[in-house]
């Protein structure tokens, strides 16, 4: 058992990928000497040499579409866009070539590349460094995307990511990067499938859905509420697709009233499918309307006024008080 | 800045060729071949086989039995010299209309038919041929191409990729992209350019304003011009450029100058955007003809064997026709299958809820 911050738990995953693989690759922009902008990749190029981890030029498209070509090749390439914003010069090569190359091969194609993409605000960045694109990519079939919000599960999930035969894009919340926890990395006895959602706090009375950064915001308010006698139950999605709607069914039977909360904008956003599902499949089981707290359908503000389009406590607890006025 | 505007986008030829449109053999100081009369013979029954295969095509199109089909007529030699200058172990790249490469890769020319007919997306497997699906994005296969390139170069396998694309993908970013990547990794690749003139109704002029082959110095790698209808050059630059990536010499562009004597595919009106004068001159430069021309001009070939292609060609198709006529409709469920390698809970749900609904319409 080790005390790992999220990125180092990361790093480390991604080290136990390389040892137990020699097909596995890193490549993307500063990944090698700098060891990533946030440190992500620190040392590994060190230890497994400038062919495995790769600094590529300055072109997200050439990073995931060279990922493709050397996953034809047999290799599994884990590529790295530096930051949310920036995955937009590289969407058309994930969006028509890597969630569709195995399909236009009837199945004789497998594209075992991921996609790591650190997410979210909260970090005081400027434009591009602090966005949510999950829906773009959730809304395209034939890849898988996930999303960690803890050390622990950043170190096994990346793992998973890396044995997945399908594309993957792993979002990891950029603002938890140091946040610590122990980590097990002797053991692969404890690992929830990359694919299912995990209840991280029961309750009884509210059911807060969150992914990535939302989950530690979810569960401090579920804390909050606690003082004030409301019993939250809050589920960490983890993987948005597939989506693990089992789980969050029966908790919306259970409690009948639920609120998602992420930082992407609401409109549109995947608190929408959340909504539209739990409608569909929970309606007699409900008390109220689903409610979405998220962004605004506005580009990410300047840093100075990101607490105000970033979900806090203070909007998740308001959102849960309004559940009951129905 | 100034551009010498005698050396523009369609300049006239500073190209390599071997074989002119009277079917004369001529001599070039790099990139000589030396051909024996059995392997002239075999490059003609290619070309007048693969035009064969894309009349057919159009043919079929045009009656309704493919929803579109985007023609190779007036490139067989660019795509049948590259195409046989490749190894088994080499790796193709095609864009969409490389049926000339598929057909020298021995992928069934009923295999291209699925696409165009609507039946998959692709349908062959590429490491059965080491001849990749057809990509219709523009440019995006060369990063595909070049990322191959790395892998062999990580295998040191003895092979080269190819990326095929249009005169049109020069101005993609990806294809700048594969540029830069291929020549920073040195990766062993050659980018074969097909510059038929025309990316839809856009002419050449909308996409340079210096003749393609000359980019790649830009990028730090060779690049060459070769007579696109000329069989024989096409072999020879492409089997020397092969060489050279397969050494570790790295990328090579060949800019195969050609013309496209059809429309785009078959939805477009060629006449709406060029004048038939044009198509007239090329018409003098004909891939098939000037082989003929050669081979007639030295008796390797007589009216006997002319004649047994022409047979062999018109076997063919109307095998395509009747094997494409016989392709079955996909089961509307397989719009479920191949979207993930294994079990997907999204994928199964909507593929239950929809087998029941069409079981609802069966009883």
């Amino acid at each position: 058992m080790s005390v790992l911050t999220l990125s180092k738990a990361i790093n480390e995953g991604l080290r136990k990928a390389m040892e137990d693989d020699p097909k596995v690759l890193i490549m993307g922009e500063d990944v090698g000497k700098l060891g990533g902008v946030f440190r992500v990749t620190d040392g590994l190029q060190k230890d497994f040499g400038e062919d495995r981890v790769i600094d590529t030029p300055l072109a997200e498209s050439g990073i995931v579409g060279t990922a493709i070509g050397l996953a034809l090749r047999g290799y599994r390439p884990i590529c790295e866009i530096q930051f949310d914003g920036f995955v937009f010069p590289a969407a058309d090569q994930i969006i028509t070539q890597l969630a569709k190359m195995p399909l236009r091969s009837l199945g004789a194609i497998k594209l075992p590349v991921v996609v790591r993409i650190p997410c979210g605000g909260g970090i005081g960045a400027v434009e591009h460094h602090s966005e949510s694109p999950e829906a773009y990519f959730t809304h395209t079939g034939g890849l898988r995307v996930v999303a960690c919000s803890n050390p622990a599960d950043a170190y096994s999930m990346i793992q998973q990511a890396v044995r997945c035969d399908d594309p993957v894009i792993f979002f990891e919340p950029k603002r938890r990067y140091w946040e610590k926890a122990d980590v097990d990395t002797s053991s692969t006895d404890w690992w929830t499938p990359f694919d299912e959602a995990t209840v991280v706090r029961q309750g009884t009375d509210v059911t807060l859905l969150a992914y990535g950064p939302m989950v530690k915001t979810c569960l401090e308010a579920a804390t909050a509420a606690q003082e004030e006698g409301r019993s939250l139950e809050v589920i960490d999605l983890r993987s948005l697709n597939p989506l693990d709607f089992p789980k969050v069914m029966e908790s919306a039977r259970k409690t009948g009233r639920v609120v998602v909360v992420h930082e992407a904008p609401v409109y549109n956003g995947f608190g929408a499918e959340l909504a539209a599902r739990i409608t569909e499949s929970c309606f007699y089981h409900l008390e109220s309307p689903v409610l979405r707290v998220g962004g605004f359908s506005t580009p990410y503000p300047p840093s100075k006024l990101e607490e105000h389009y970033l979900p806090d406590l203070d909007r998740v607890l308001e959102a849960v008080d309004r559940t009951f006025t129905f | 800045m100034t551009v010498d505007a005698s050396r523009g986008a369609d300049a006239p030829p500073e190209l390599v060729q071997l074989l002119t449109p009277e079917g004369e053999r001529v001599e070039h100081p790099d990139y000589d071949i030396d051909l024996t009369p059995e392997e002239v013979r075999s490059l003609y029954r290619d070309l007048v086989l693969v035009r064969r295969v894309d009349l057919e095509a159009v043919a079929l199109q045009r009656q309704g039995e493919l929803g579109i089909w985007a023609s190779l007529l007036g490139q067989e030699a660019a795509q049948i010299g590259s195409g046989r200058a490749l190894t088994d172990a080499d790796m193709a790249f095609p864009t969409y209309r490389e049926h000339g490469v598929a057909w020298c890769r021995d992928v069934d020319p009923v295999k291209l038919l699925g696409l165009f007919r609507g039946v998959n997306h692709g349908g062959w497997d590429p490491a059965e041929h080491n001849f990749h699906l057809y990509t219709i994005v523009i440019g995006s296969q060369t990063l595909h191409a070049v990322g191959y390139a790395m892998g062999i170069q990580r295998d040191g396998a003895n092979a080269a990729t190819i990326a095929y694309f249009g005169d049109g993908a020069t101005s993609q970013g990806d294809v700048n992209e594969s540029f830069i990547w291929a020549s920073v990794f040195n990766a062993p690749i050659v980018f074969f350019c097909q510059n038929n003139q025309w990316a839809i109704s856009e002419p050449l002029e909308k996409q340079s304003r210096i003749p393609l082959y000359r980019r790649a110095s830009g990028f730090g790698f060779p690049g060459i011009r070769v007579d696109g209808n000329d069989v024989f050059a096409c072999l020879a630059v492409t089997r020397q450029a092969l060489k050279n990536a397969r050494e570790g010499q790295g990328p090579t562009l060949i800019e195969a100058f050609t013309y496209r004597m059809g429309a785009h595919t078959t939805t477009d009106d060629p006449t709406r955007y060029r004048v038939a004068s044009e198509l007239e001159a090329w018409k003098l430069k004909d891939p098939i003809e000037r082989v003929k021309a050669f081979l007639v001009r030295n008796e390797l070939a007589d009216q006997a064997f002319l004649d047994s292609v022409e047979a062999e060609a018109e076997d063919l198709g109307a095998d395509l026709r009747r094997r494409c006529l016989e392709m079955p409709d996909p089961e509307p469920l397989e719009i479920f299958d191949h979207v993930y390698t294994g079990p997907h809970a999204l994928v199964a749900e909507e593929r239950a809820q929809y087998a029941a609904y069409l079981e609802g319409f069966e009883r």
